[in-house]
């Protein structure tokens, strides 16, 4: 039972991963005032890629990278609560489990990357952990408030909490610390103008400038799984306690938001990003440790 | 087999070799104007992650050693795309001392685009006879360049000096 569970969420998860950047292909198309392509159109782009031949190797570690970035993905998504069913693991602190779960994606990709020895990707990396600095701690900062109200780590509880009422919900009771966190989700995504990471005009894609073929599809399902899991990390602790239904909808609202500020804006450089998150997003946060401590 | 050969054509991935002044139609081609998203083709920042090679008109002898090397380092199946005149036959550049005449001899190639400079109709129409030709499995291009890889080592070997610059 408990092995089903996980395969389906993890299969429902990936497809609607799939789905929403499909629709934010043709959102950001829009946008621009062109047509863009079919909804299904990133289906058809990992099932390409999952037909390719197999692609040069550069070592283990090089082919294991995206598959610790998968696995990694896929062990986060098991802590997240969808909906208000239990999640697969839930016990009292697995925010921090989650939120260390959350890194083990981006290191192997690091780790993957590093074996490339691509000189692109090594930027790519050093960039990505410099964000990292930068929208993690802006992220607990602005989770704070509601772990010392509600007395508990413990993501379910948190969700529940909220249901009932529209005044109950987080995002209604810690509107700056809500702000601050969709600004991290944003860099989490690695939305523009936070895409320093990837840059593909720049860099080359970092990371991923070595994986090709089969690489660059797991690693089209690690993206898509990281979707869910990072808005819905802001779904569960300002907008929880919904239906799962509802919980896909809002992650996918909040997604469509951050793609529509990607699409209208530029690149920061990476130290401009970093000091971005430590003034606007972290007064914010500290704004609504303030007031409730009053 | 027929899913995935349906898949490949319906989801080209560029690698746009912009050698000379072909890289000028691509802009165009790309936003809103014509908008070759639609058809699923989307540039790629690397060769790894490509599926067509995008030779955009003349090639040097220089440039054409980064060209095959950019080819090769291409993931199979792979396609190739010449664009342009000089790619056909040396266009304008047909006497030069250091321009390659005929793209075939050192690559396969797929589709050419004729023209100077061919408009994007004529480029996305290339894009379309591909996918085509993908989906009937007639786009075999990197299965000859594995077949005769001596054929093509020979003509690159005349043409590049290797003595001077080392093998490729």
């Amino acid at each position: 039972m408990f092995v089903v569970k996980a395969i389906l969420t993890a299969i429902l998860v990936i497809i609607l991963g799939l789905l929403y950047g499909g629709i934010a292909r043709k959102v950001t198309a829009r946008v621009h005032r062109r047509y863009g392509p079919p909804f299904y159109q990133n289906f058809i782009d990992v099932l390409k890629l999952f037909s390719k031949r197999l692609p040069t190797s550069h070592g283990v570690m090089f082919e294991l990278g995206p598959v610790m970035a998968f696995g990694g993905m896929l062990v986060s998504l098991m802590f997240l609560p969808v909906g208000r069913g239990n999640p697969l693991f839930t016990f009292e602190g697995d925010l921090f489990v989650l939120l260390y779960l959350i890194v083990v994606a981006p290191l192997g990709l690091a780790l993957g990357a590093g074996q490339a020895s691509n000189p692109n990707a090594t930027i790519g990396i050093a960039r990505g952990l410099t964000l990292m600095i930068g929208y993690e701690f802006v992220f607990f900062v602005s989770v704070l408030p509601i772990i010392k109200d509600m007395h508990t780590v413990n993501l379910f509880r948190i969700a529940m909490a909220q249901s009932g009422s529209l005044s109950s919900l987080n995002a209604v009771r810690y509107p700056f610390s809500f702000a601050a966190a969709l600004i991290s989700m944003h860099a989490m995504l690695g939305e523009k103008p936070f895409d320093q990471t990837v840059a593909p005009h720049e860099i080359a894609s970092g990371p991923m400038v070595e994986y090709g073929g089969k690489f660059l599809g797991l690693l089209q399902l690690y993206h898509a799984i990281a979707i869910i899991v990072e808005t819905g990390l802001v779904v569960t602790f300002f907008l929880g306690g919904f239906s799962m239904p509802v919980f896909f909808l809002l992650t996918f609202v909040l997604f469509i938001m951050a793609v529509i500020v990607n699409t209208v804006m530029p690149r920061f450089r990476i130290f401009q990003a970093v000091q971005f998150f430590f003034l606007l997003p972290l007064v914010l946060a500290v704004i609504n440790i303030i007031i409730n401590a009053g | 087999m027929a899913i995935k050969q349906w898949a490949q054509g319906r989801s080209l991935w560029l690698m746009h070799f912009c050698t000379g002044c072909g890289a000028v139609e691509l802009p165009p081609t790309m936003t809103s104007r014509f908008d070759m998203e639609r058809f699923g083709i989307a540039p790629m920042a690397t060769p790894r992650q490509a599926d067509v090679l995008l030779v955009t008109g003349y090639l040097t002898v220089k440039t054409l050693k980064r060209v095959i090397r950019s080819y090769e380092q291409m993931i199979d199946p792979k396609y190739v795309i010449g664009f342009g005149s000089c790619t056909v036959n040396g266009g304008m550049y047909y006497d030069s001392y250091n321009v390659i005449n005929h793209l075939d001899l050192y690559i396969p190639v797929d589709v050419y685009v004729a023209g100077c400079m061919p408009r994007p109709e004529a480029i996305i129409d290339a894009f379309l006879k591909l996918r085509q030709m993908i989906v009937n499995g007639e786009a075999d291009g990197w299965k000859k360049y594995r077949e005769n890889l001596e054929w093509y080592r020979k003509n690159q070997r005349k043409i590049l000096d290797v003595d001077k610059w080392g093998l490729l």
